[in-house]
């Protein structure tokens, strides 16, 4: 009892403590994405346009972004399976968007399984993260 | 001090009593408050869907649960794995005594599979009308708030429950 206690303990304070250190802002998770995908795309530059279309399209599959998403970043969404509402993913609408790597690597990992049955390469999440800061207009 | 002082002081003491025993009968249905207090699992489990009571799924239930996260429900929901394991623990800690294995012996997922939320959740019980779960409004047997109104804090007392009229938000 005592060890789960601390261990909860540990992993609150973690969590916190990811949230203050990181204090990233939605341009240094667009930064690191171009630079990823410029390692294997020389002269790589993000596009809110592609970025837009990749999110309100399916690929392959049943969903698309916006099935939960909304076609509008500044919108609150609402999951396609439990109907609970989802804030929404424009910074410019909800700070807590585009400000933490462990939050935003997480869900990147979970929702691009989900939509496009893969991981998304680092051009494809440039793309999304440029077209979401620029929401709302 | 009269000699009547005693009875009526007995009197009192019995219907205190009558009271509590009441209360603590009544307890178990009309003042239904869950544990759900990890602040880890609240943030972790309450993203998609509230952050459901560990207490109606047995242990063997949360730990395949978990061993799952990849497939959960249609999404993937992975955790690290160390944010995982200390979430496990916390469900298993307060996880219901009773096993909640299907008929052919694989622990049950889905808490609206139970035979205690399938009682509990039948067509005429308390206001409960047929198609409920399927409406616009509910959506989802997953979705405790439409009716347990505070369910996201781990409220599932009676005098919280608002069941939305032909499917639509009351």
């Amino acid at each position: 009892m005592r060890s789960h206690s601390l261990q909860t303990l540990l992993a609150a304070v973690a969590l916190i403590a990811s949230g203050f250190a990181s204090a990233e802002a939605p341009a240094d998770f667009l930064a690191r994405y171009e630079a990823e995908a410029r390692q294997s795309t020389p002269g790589f530059s993000a596009s809110a346009e592609r970025g837009e279309k990749f999110f309100t399209s399916t690929h392959g599959g049943e969903w698309s972004c916006s099935t939960c998403h909304t076609k509008n970043p500044a919108a609150r969404g609402k999951h396609a399976n439990t109907g609970k509402a989802i804030e929404p993913m424009a910074p410019g609408a909800n700070p807590e968007r585009l400000a933490s790597t462990r939050s935003v690597e997480k869900w990147f990992g979970r929702n691009c399984k989900d939509v496009l049955g893969r991981a998304c390469t680092p051009g494809e999440k440039a793309d999304v993260v440029a077209w979401l800061m620029t929401s709302p207009r | 001090m009269n000699a009547r002082f005693p009875a009526r002081a007995l009197r009192t003491l019995a219907l205190v009593v009558a009271t509590g025993a009441a209360a603590a009968a009544m307890a178990d249905d009309e003042n239904k408050q869950m544990n759900i207090d990890h602040p880890v699992y609240r943030s972790e489990c309450g993203s998609c869907h509230i952050a459901f009571p560990p207490a109606l799924l047995g242990a063997n239930s949360w730990r395949a649960m978990m061993a799952g996260l990849d497939k959960h429900f249609g999404s993937d929901a992975s955790l690290d794995a160390g944010t995982a394991a200390v979430i496990t623990k916390f469900l298993v800690a307060n996880a219901g005594r009773r096993d909640t294995s299907g008929t052919d012996g694989s622990p049950q997922l889905r808490i609206s599979d139970t035979p205690w939320f399938r009682k509990e959740h039948r067509d005429g019980h308390d206001g409960i009308t047929q198609g409920i779960f399927r409406s616009e409004a509910v959506k989802s047997a997953a979705n405790c708030a439409a009716c347990h109104r505070d369910a996201g804090q781990g409220d599932y007392s009676e005098r919280n429950i608002r069941i939305p009229k032909n499917g639509a938000r009351s």
